[in-house]
């Protein structure tokens, strides 16, 4: 029996103590490195600790599980096995069917020993067959470039024309048309244009479905670029891509999970 | 448009009577040709209620637009117009119906009445006068039946919001993601904490089962109104664990205060779902009833992520839903003396303070359906 590392990220405190009793008698191998209660823990931990395995639920507070394992796939180093990962969930109807989709592993909640027990084989199979990092790492991209294209159904959000960035007392308009990138910054996001810089609190994510998806193009979780004014972009050995811009000196770097939208026609 | 062919007919028929009956009234009274008195009786007669109604119509429909331009609701038929403020119309339409009728009738007789302005005339008096009575004395039997229909379509509204509401309440009660996340904690407290797992299925339980009744009992007292929402955060609170304090305040001279059935419900699930089940750290709930003069008020806040985070995370979605749902309870029980107002809480703790405020009678009679 192979001996394995796994983090486990619960919100709920007796759900993580029961997966964890399961496993230790399922999977008496497998040593539980860190047990969390968030999403964004999950992703520090996960990335300094590198375990073989990542149990993630759904619905955490602040940065869901589907969040956690996106950043875990962009920030990932590359030449390392990237973790297998399982997503938690009690009910989401939307989920199981992109999980089914993808193949990804899921566990429903109530976990039941059978299913439980099926998920741990199937685990140790893939963890003693050893993929190549490399191999590990572009599976989990593309399961994630396809549950994050079909997770959420599509909101039907007005088109936003103008952005409202309020300085003090005055409120600056800026027309979309103008807006060069967006970049999630902490609590806000940074709205450049060709001359200058402006901070709302509109979070990414509700941001983005005002967007036209033809004209802007996320290429990071915390980046949304107007197509239309990337000049070049140069993929590195590692396989990051860089991308210059008209009009702004700064180079922005998409990650692996949208490299595949640059591609020579 | 509140034009209802029924409420049409039933008038149209009404009229009969009534002119027939003037007819008759005037051709004792006056004697000569029956005929012509029953032609301008029933020309009069259709030209005033035409004119009348008419405007009648005409008005509300303005006001329905009119209200519906400032984003409300229209109002309930025959509920809008009062005595006061029609009797203008009632003057103008009167009097248009009779130069109306009396200028068909002349028409079709080929009589030359005197005009209806020239007091002077005895002929001109009795027609007015005339007019008068049966004016008023159609407009109130149309009040009347106006004032019915409403009443009737008041109650089956209180009737299908009732199936509604007991609609909704499972719904969201039997919600898939609290009920697997309940049951999967117990699956595992059954192995750890028999004990503990009992006492939590007990109040599972209680939840359940107060829930399958809700639509029984549409009103229960505030102390039971309490104990339920007790059960629904013990439920959470094993769930959630240090991440959620509650505190639950019910002064002992409100404990009997009727109040309808889990009205608090949604907002108490608002307040762990978009204020405590977001934010890392958890926070405290807090429950509260007091008394304001002939109002009872009663308070949910939490000192979760605060109103703007929340809107934001929760977009049109399931919370709407739950305050559209307790407004519109309070607003067919109680009309506009009942509200629900949701705002940052103000003491400094941040969160959101949901304020309920519905008078201290309870349910008003006939609406307790």
């Amino acid at each position: 029996m192979t001996t394995a590392r796994a983090l486990m990220a619960e919100d709920e405190p007796l759900l993580a103590l029961g997966l964890q009793a399961d496993l230790a008698t399922l999977w008496p191998a497998l040593e539980i490195v860190a047990q969390v209660g968030d999403g964004q823990s999950a992703v520090e931990r996960a990335l300094a600790l590198r375990p073989d395995v990542c149990f993630l639920d759904i619905r955490m507070p602040g940065t869901s599980g589907l969040e956690a394992a996106q950043a875990l796939a962009e920030d990932w180093p590359a030449g390392t096995p990237f973790p297998l990962i399982v997503f938690v969930t009690a009910y989401d109807q939307y989920a199981l069917q992109a999980f089914e989709a993808q193949a990804v592993d899921y566990l429903v909640k109530p976990v039941d020993r059978g299913r439980l027990e099926a998920c741990v084989q199937r685990l140790q199979a893939r963890l003693a067959a050893g993929l190549p990092a490399g191999d590990a790492l572009q599976r989990s991209v593309q399961q994630l470039r396809g549950l994050l294209g079909m997770a959420l159904p599509a909101p039907v959000a007005p088109r936003l024309e103008v952005i409202q960035a309020q300085v003090g007392a005055t409120v600056h308009l800026v027309p979309v048309d103008e807006v060069l990138y967006f970049e999630a910054a902490d609590k806000y996001v940074r709205v450049v244009t060709v001359d200058r810089e402006h901070l709302i609190r509109l979070p990414l994510k509700d941001l983005l479905p005002q967007l036209d998806p033809q004209r802007f193009w996320q290429v990071h979780r915390g980046t949304v670029v107007q197509a239309r004014c990337i000049a070049t972009a140069r993929r590195d050995e590692s396989g990051k891509v860089f991308l210059s811009l008209r009009g702004r000196p700064e180079t922005l770097s998409a990650s692996r999970l949208y490299a595949h939208l640059f591609k020579g026609m | 448009m509140r034009w209802q062919a029924r409420s049409f007919w039933r008038g149209m028929a009404f009229m009969v009577v009534l002119c027939s009956g003037i007819t008759l009234l005037l051709v004792v009274l006056d004697g000569g040709p029956w005929w012509a008195k029953a032609l301008y009786s029933f020309c009069i007669g259709y030209g005033c209620w035409a004119c009348t109604d008419g405007l009648r119509l005409l008005t509300e429909w303005l006001l329905d637009r009119a209200r519906e331009r400032r984003g409300e609701s229209p109002g309930r038929p025959g509920g809008t117009l009062n005595w006061t403020r029609f009797a203008p119309l009632l003057v103008i339409g009167m009097a248009g119906g009779a130069v109306l009728g009396i200028e068909v009738a002349d028409a079709i007789s080929g009589f030359r009445s005197p005009s209806l302005f020239d007091l002077g005339s005895p002929a001109t008096r009795v027609t007015l006068a005339v007019t008068v009575l049966a004016t008023a004395l159609a407009w109130v039997r149309s009040a009347g039946a106006e004032r019915l229909a409403a009443e009737r379509a008041r109650t089956e509204q209180l009737q299908r919001q009732a199936a509604q509401t007991q609609l909704m309440l499972l719904q969201s009660q039997l919600e898939p993601h609290m009920l697997f996340n309940t049951l999967a904690n117990l699956r595992v407290l059954i192995g750890v904490d028999p004990a503990r797992a009992q006492a939590m299925l007990d109040r599972l339980i209680a939840f359940l089962r107060a829930t399958l009744a809700a639509s029984r009992a549409p009103q229960h007292p505030l102390s039971a109104e309490f104990e339920r929402i007790a059960d629904y955060l013990a439920l959470m609170a094993v769930r959630m664990g240090p991440r959620l304090q509650m505190r639950l305040e019910l002064p002992v001279e409100l404990a009997e205060v009727p109040v309808p059935t889990l009205l608090l419900q949604p907002l108490v699930e608002n307040g762990i779902r978009h204020g405590l089940e977001p934010k890392l750290g958890g926070g405290m709930l807090e429950i509260g009833a007091r008394r304001d003069g002939e109002q009872l008020v009663l308070t949910v806040r939490d000192t979760g992520v605060g109103l703007p985070a929340a809107r934001a995370a929760a977009g049109s979605g399931g919370s709407r839903f739950g305050l559209e749902q307790v407004r519109e309870r309070l607003a067919t029980l109680h009309g506009s003396a009942a509200s629900l107002s949701l705002d940052g809480a103000a003491d400094g703790r941040g969160g959101t303070l949901a304020t309920v405020r519905l008078p201290l009678g309870g349910v008003p009679a006939g609406a307790s359906r």
